[in-house]
């Protein structure tokens, strides 16, 4: 089994907050992994780190074997690695097909294949019909589904989704499990930061837990819930199954 | 079927570009020489004004200080007629080439060092100003004297580009065309796509591999160097350039007033836009003549500003298409640094 990325001893500190501490994990291609945690817990930050918004204070991020952690984010993407946004941020004054073309102009210069590949990504999250929408004529689903489209054209290898979910009600939230499942399946590898924990039980096949900013356990989801460590960060101390 | 939809409002929309630029053609062999100098002025500030709504309706970067690119033409293609005979054909390539690359350094360093949105418009107008003040102390190219064409023959010298009124005015109308077609060209293009995506948000642009940075440099540098090339006819049409005229802050606000008007990162704004402003701003100046009430004029473009922006922040183009919903629009937008302000 190959790892596509590996995080090493990633560490990012804000002044007075060590909001990442020493975390390492490593992503296996065509899997669906999960990094959790209680609010504050650094998921963020750290999904930040690799998508290179952020720098890291210490610590390495290999994607491919190759760091990219000194990586402006438009780098970063053009390596293979997309990202969307847990608030959605769709260009407002494009339509959904414009947005969707954006990412595909970071491997092409074709209109024509840009838009092509725009129409693949809507099908991909089941938005097609919506093509000629505006954005702001989209449904909150909708919209992060524009954002898992707009992702797409790029033609990443990695995925990565910051709370997809969020804000979602659960038949909502299954379509996009389903979407997930989908892309996987086609071998595309996904890191998501996810809030909803049963969500997470059904898509991901490892999770990565943090909690102040450390990691304090990872495994497939059945394991991770039963650990003592993973209960108290989320219940407090005191709480035993 | 999407796609066939859109080649039926594509059909749609040059062939109404078509129609306006040879109603265009007929007037300008039909009227008299006031008119005509009239349009010739707001044709070139149309064209001029695509430069300004290709860098702030689909760049997103926010110039007021135009005039400076628009200076650098007109000298470059007066320096070289009027001391040495060159045909105004060169001066404008080179004061196009000239006025990409100072635009290019402006907007280079200014992203290198995150000077961005409303600072990076007040960094514009302070090179304007600078760029002015240096052309009118230097005697070389005539100070605050300025430099004087030779009065045109009669006779259409396209080699030269010099000619009657109506000569220019078929210069400005095939410049306006150039432009109208050009942003909807662009606005269309890999270029059009990415440049709005960061206009609309320049962090999730990014984050899908859009090098923004090397963006908005190439996008004022090709707006620098248009609106050099409307600066160059402009000077010819003159027949004279002083650079408190030439690129004083009055021409900035010329070139962005037919944009903002008209509807900024719409291919057609500009053209309406410039229609409105600058026959009533010529109006209002020949009536506060009359009247004795010098500044009238500034009066009608301050009103008309407010009202638009009021009324149809918009502008006046995207208002009348969504009126009559015909024609889809390429990219339509408000500024997007003041909506943020707004917001």
């Amino acid at each position: 089994m190959t790892a596509l990325l590996e995080v090493k001893n990633l560490t990012r500190a804000f002044v007075g907050l060590v909001a990442v501490n020493d975390v390492s994990f490593s992503l296996q291609a065509g899997r669906i992994t999960a990094l959790i945690g209680p609010n504050g817990a650094g998921k963020t930050t750290c999904f930040n780190l690799v998508a290179g918004a952020l720098r890291p204070t210490a610590g390495q991020v290999l994607f491919e074997g190759r760091s990219l952690e000194r990586e402006p984010p438009e780098a970063v993407c053009r390596m293979g690695i997309a990202r969307t946004f847990q608030i959605v941020r769709p260009m407002k004054d494009m339509s959904v097909l414009e947005n969707a073309m954006v990412g595909a102009f970071s491997w092409t210069t074709n209109v024509k294949e840009a838009r092509d590949k725009a129409y693949e990504s809507l099908d991909n999250v089941g938005l097609a019909g919506k093509a000629n929408a505006r954005t702001d004529q989209l449904t909150l689903p909708d919209r992060k589904m524009l954002e898992m489209a707009k992702a797409l054209s790029t033609r990443p290898k990695l995925l990565l989704l910051d709370e997809v979910m969020a804000g979602l009600r659960p038949t909502e939230a299954a379509g996009v499990v389903g979407v997930l499942h989908r892309l996987a399946e086609g071998g595309l590898t996904i890191l998501l930061v996810e809030h909803v924990m049963r969500i997470v039980m059904e898509v991901a096949s490892t999770v990565v837990v943090l909690h102040h900013g450390a990691k304090i356990a990872e495994g497939k989801p059945s394991e991770v819930v039963a650990d003592p460590a993973v209960l108290e960060s989320y219940l407090g101390a005191g709480f035993h199954a | 079927m999407q796609r066939t939809s859109d080649q039926a409002s594509d059909i749609k929309r040059w062939g109404a570009g078509a129609l306006v630029f040879a109603a265009l053609a007929v007037v300008g062999g039909m009227s008299n020489a006031y008119v005509i100098s009239l349009l010739t002025i707001v044709l070139l500030f149309t064209f001029m004004g695509q430069s300004w709504n290709l860098m702030l309706g689909i760049g997103g970067q926010l110039s007021i200080g135009h005039a400076l690119f628009v200076g650098i033409g007109a000298y470059a293609v007066a320096i070289l007629n009027i001391k040495y005979g060159v045909t105004p054909w060169i001066g404008l390539l080179l004061g196009a080439v000239i006025a990409g690359f100072v635009g290019a350094v402006l907007a280079w360093l200014s992203f290198r060092f995150e000077v961005r949105g409303i600072y990076f418009a007040l960094l514009t107008i302070a090179a304007a100003e600078f760029a002015r003040i240096m052309f009118g102390g230097w005697d070389y190219v005539g100070g605050m004297q300025g430099l004087f064409y030779q009065a045109p023959s009669s006779a259409i010298d396209l080699g030269m580009l010099r000619g009657d009124a109506r000569f220019y005015y078929f210069v400005a109308l095939a410049l306006a065309a150039i432009g109208v077609a050009g942003t909807e060209l662009i606005s269309r293009s890999y270029w059009g796509y990415v440049w709005r995506a960061m206009r609309d948000d320049d962090e999730a642009a990014r984050a899908l591999g859009v090098r923004t940075f090397r963006h908005k440099v190439l996008v004022v540098s090709i707006s620098a160097a248009t609106a050099a090339i409307g600066g160059g006819v402009l000077g010819l049409v003159q027949g004279a350039i002083f650079p408190d005229s030439i690129m004083g802050m009055a021409i900035s606000v010329d070139v962005l007033i037919g944009p903002v008007v008209g509807g900024l990162g719409t291919a057609f704004g500009p053209l309406v836009g410039s229609m409105a402003a600058i026959p009533l701003h010529h109006a209002m100046g020949a009536l506060g003549d009359a009247l004795g009430l010098p500044g009238l004029n500034s009066v009608a473009y301050g009103a008309v500003l407010i009202l638009v922006v009021w009324f149809l922040p918009d502008g006046i183009w995207p208002s009348i298409v969504r009126l009559y919903g015909a024609i889809q629009l390429p990219a339509r937008g408000p500024i997007p640094q003041l909506r943020k302000v707004e917001e």
